[in-house]
């Protein structure tokens, strides 16, 4: 990297315009060929559809239309994105960090699983909902940031690799939440679906007003945007980056490695958990299997399609978000199963991770004068 | 039915059966990712190469009416999987873990496609052997109903250990596993090793996929798999990369996963979905006593990344 430097100086004498152009031209990279590697994957999965004798174009026309055509596919796209957004973020700060966290699933459930445990004295008490919600929301932060606080812990000062554990922690949690759901918590007066009791509709958080969509998105939104700044402009995000970048590194400067990484580990885990209360107090209305919708996992591909970058992430759940509501749609007018959507992500996830290769490897990318 | 009621002791004797039972997907599993692990790259996307497995065994023995086929077509495809993975891991800066996730979620992705008009039908299933015939107590004769493939997983799993210390492509693994400079000096091409390792490796987990939906449980559902592929990726390591020791650990994980039908068999009901967490635990609780942050693991490929 120490050629870049020097050949950055040499073009400086042709003015600042063309050099912020330049500098454009060689960030624009890292948008390119995220929006390469998709078009990519969409050609594959229109081979795949014409191999199935399905029209591509109807496809996508539909997924266009179910996603963000009208007014009512805008509110479901926007309502799937705002726990895809904190989900994400669960995956993008550690791995800032160059940990690989696929838990988020787990600490979604069991904070939202809180967040239900948490009102039911309330409401039985007839507390307030302005009492009763930050509880909930407390707790259920509280619960996911210790969940995968945890996993740091373990990775810190185990050495156990955080990927696995993660994942194993994340059925566990499911397991814990069934096992009281259908269990000591299980609402009586619900007989079909196991779940524990309803928060009541007075504690439910509404929507947005003129957007149709719960207050679960602005949050997210704005979580985001100050975890970019606690990663980008803070010290405690540039210690975590160089943790990330090179351990030992860090190490030597007497970084305080383990309090990085777990409270690093602990705010993903925080986010994951909010991402289930509000799926909890805005979407369900009590804590039920539901939880386990998948979130957690499309979470993971949009924080690698975002490059693990907190604002990046926000248009990208959007962008996800519209193509897991647009499933309904083409299932009914394709009849194609549910699945197509996930084959349709996993394939994107693939193709994605295939075009990391393609970094600085691309001449129009490079810094003038810089021949690999 | 007098005298065939044995009360408690099913509970030991459902997880003995269990631990034959259900470790064989752990077993076959362990032992495709073992190989991979040994050659030095980890393929974590093994859980999705297992539904992948179940549903094609599955759809193709139910279509061709032989389940035998249906395990070859699900080692096939587990094949098929592991040649994607390994051809993609050997392309610069593709990180091998994110590779191995979204290769999971792909893979069941698919599973889950091709897989619902199969949800419903009746496959014929693999046969069993019986040892148990001299037994009066059903339970016994239950228990020792072997499937073929637990027996043809055991001796792969000696056939490997062996194969590892005593052979020349055992050692040339091992070499790329170790240290990629040192197998590249020899003249061997590491990438090639390595994509070998990862396809075989994905048909020892293929054909683990084919016995959940051919055997037992026994009927493809989106449900099967709940983490078996992924449990086996922290087997091997609790193992050491030793596939006899595997073999081992696949049963211990058996039994484990038999503790809460066990205990539902003698009426204990209570705590079903905490006892269906055991094995998840078990992995847990394995892994913090058995890795530490202070030394490298004793018979680790140096060049996994996974303990580096």
């Amino acid at each position: 990297m120490v050629d870049i430097a020097q050949q950055d100086a040499a073009p400086a004498i042709s003015g600042g315009f063309a050099e912020a152009l330049d500098r454009v031209r060689r960030s624009s990279e890292y948008v390119v060929i995220p929006l390469f590697a998709l078009l990519v994957a969409g050609l594959l999965f229109s081979i795949f559809l014409l191999a199935l004798g399905q029209s591509p174009g109807t496809f996508f026309a539909l997924l266009w239309r179910g996603g963000f055509g009208t007014g009512f596919s805008w509110q479901n796209t926007l309502v799937r994105a705002a726990p895809l957004i904190l989900t994400a973020l669960c995956v993008a700060i550690p791995a800032r960090l160059g940990l690989v966290i696929i838990g988020g699933e787990g600490a979604l459930v069991l904070g939202g699983f809180a967040a239900a445990v948490a009102s039911i004295p309330l409401v039985h008490a007839g507390a307030p909902s302005f009492v009763v919600l930050p509880v909930m929301c407390l707790c259920a932060i509280a619960v996911g940031g210790l969940w995968i606080g945890l996993v740091g812990v373990l990775r810190h000062y185990r050495g156990i690799n955080e990927t696995i554990a993660s994942l194993l922690m994340s059925y566990i949690a499911i397991a814990i939440m069934n096992f009281f759901v259908e269990g000591a918590l299980r609402d009586p007066a619900n007989p079909n679906k196991p779940s524990t009791q309803a928060i009541g509709e007075a504690n439910m958080i509404g929507d947005v007003p003129g957007l149709g969509v719960h207050w679960g998105l602005p949050v997210g939104i704005v979580v985001a945007i100050l975890l970019w700044v606690l990663m980008n402009r803070t010290t405690f995000g540039f210690a975590a980056r160089v943790t990330g970048g090179n351990v030992r590194a860090a190490r030597a400067q007497g970084l305080p490695v383990g309090r990085l990484i777990v409270i690093s580990c602990a705010i993903a885990g925080a986010c994951a958990g909010l991402a289930g209360f509000f799926e909890v107090a805005a979407i369900q209305g009590k804590a039920n299997a539901s939880l386990a919708a998948g979130y957690g996992f499309t979470g993971i591909l949009v924080a690698f399609l975002a490059r693990q970058n907190p604002l990046a992430i926000v248009p990208v759940a959007i962008f996800l978000g519209g193509i897991a509501a647009a499933g309904g749609l083409i299932q009914r007018r394709m009849g194609m199963p549910d699945a197509t959507v996930q084959v349709l992500q996993g394939l994107m996830f693939v193709v994605l991770l295939v075009s990391e290769t393609l970094y600085g490897r691309l001449p129009i990318f490079r810094a003038k004068g810089d021949k690999r | 039915m007098s005298g065939t009621d044995i009360g408690f002791w099913g509970v030991p004797l459902a997880m003995f059966a269990g631990a034959i039972r259900v470790s064989t997907p752990f077993l076959f599993v362990s032992l495709g990712e073992c190989l991979t692990e040994k050659s030095g790259r980890i393929n974590l996307g093994l859980e999705g190469t297992l539904v992948f497995g179940a549903m094609s065994g599955y759809a193709v023995s139910y279509l061709t009416g032989s389940p035998w086929l249906g395990v070859l077509a699900a080692g096939i495809s587990g094949m098929f999987f592991g040649a994607i993975h390994g051809y993609i891991c050997k392309l610069p800066k593709v990180n091998d873990i994110a590779i191995g996730i979204a290769m999971m979620l792909f893979g069941t992705g698919l599973a889950f496609f091709f897989g619902k008009p199969f949800i419903q039908p009746q496959a014929p299933h693999l046969p069993s052997i019986n040892l148990g015939g001299w037994s009066d107590y059903p339970q016994i004769q239950s228990a020792l109903e072997i499937n073929p493939l637990f027996l043809v997983g055991a001796v792969l799993a000696v056939a490997m250990w062996w194969a590892f210390k005593n052979t020349r492509w055992g050692l040339i693994i091992r070499m790329t596993g170790d240290s990629a400079p040192a197998a590249l000096a020899m003249g061997y091409s590491v990438d090639l090793v390595r994509f070998l390792a990862t396809t075989v490796g994905g048909f020892f987990a293929g054909v683990g996929g084919a016995f959940l939906s051919l055997y037992y449980p026994g009927a493809w559902s989106e449900g099967l798999s709940s983490g078996q592929g992924l449990m086996a990726v922290a087997l091997v390591i609790f193992s050491r990369w030793n596939p006899l020791l595997c073999f081992g650990a696949a049963l211990l994980f058996g039994a484990a996963g038999a503790i809460g039908p066990a205990l539902q068999s003698v009426g204990i009901t209570q705590g079903y979905y905490f006892f269906n967490a055991a094995p998840y635990l078990l992995t847990l609780f394995i892994m913090i006593a058995s890795v530490s942050p202070k030394r490298s693991l004793k018979g680790a490929p140096g060049e996994l990344s996974i303990t580096k």
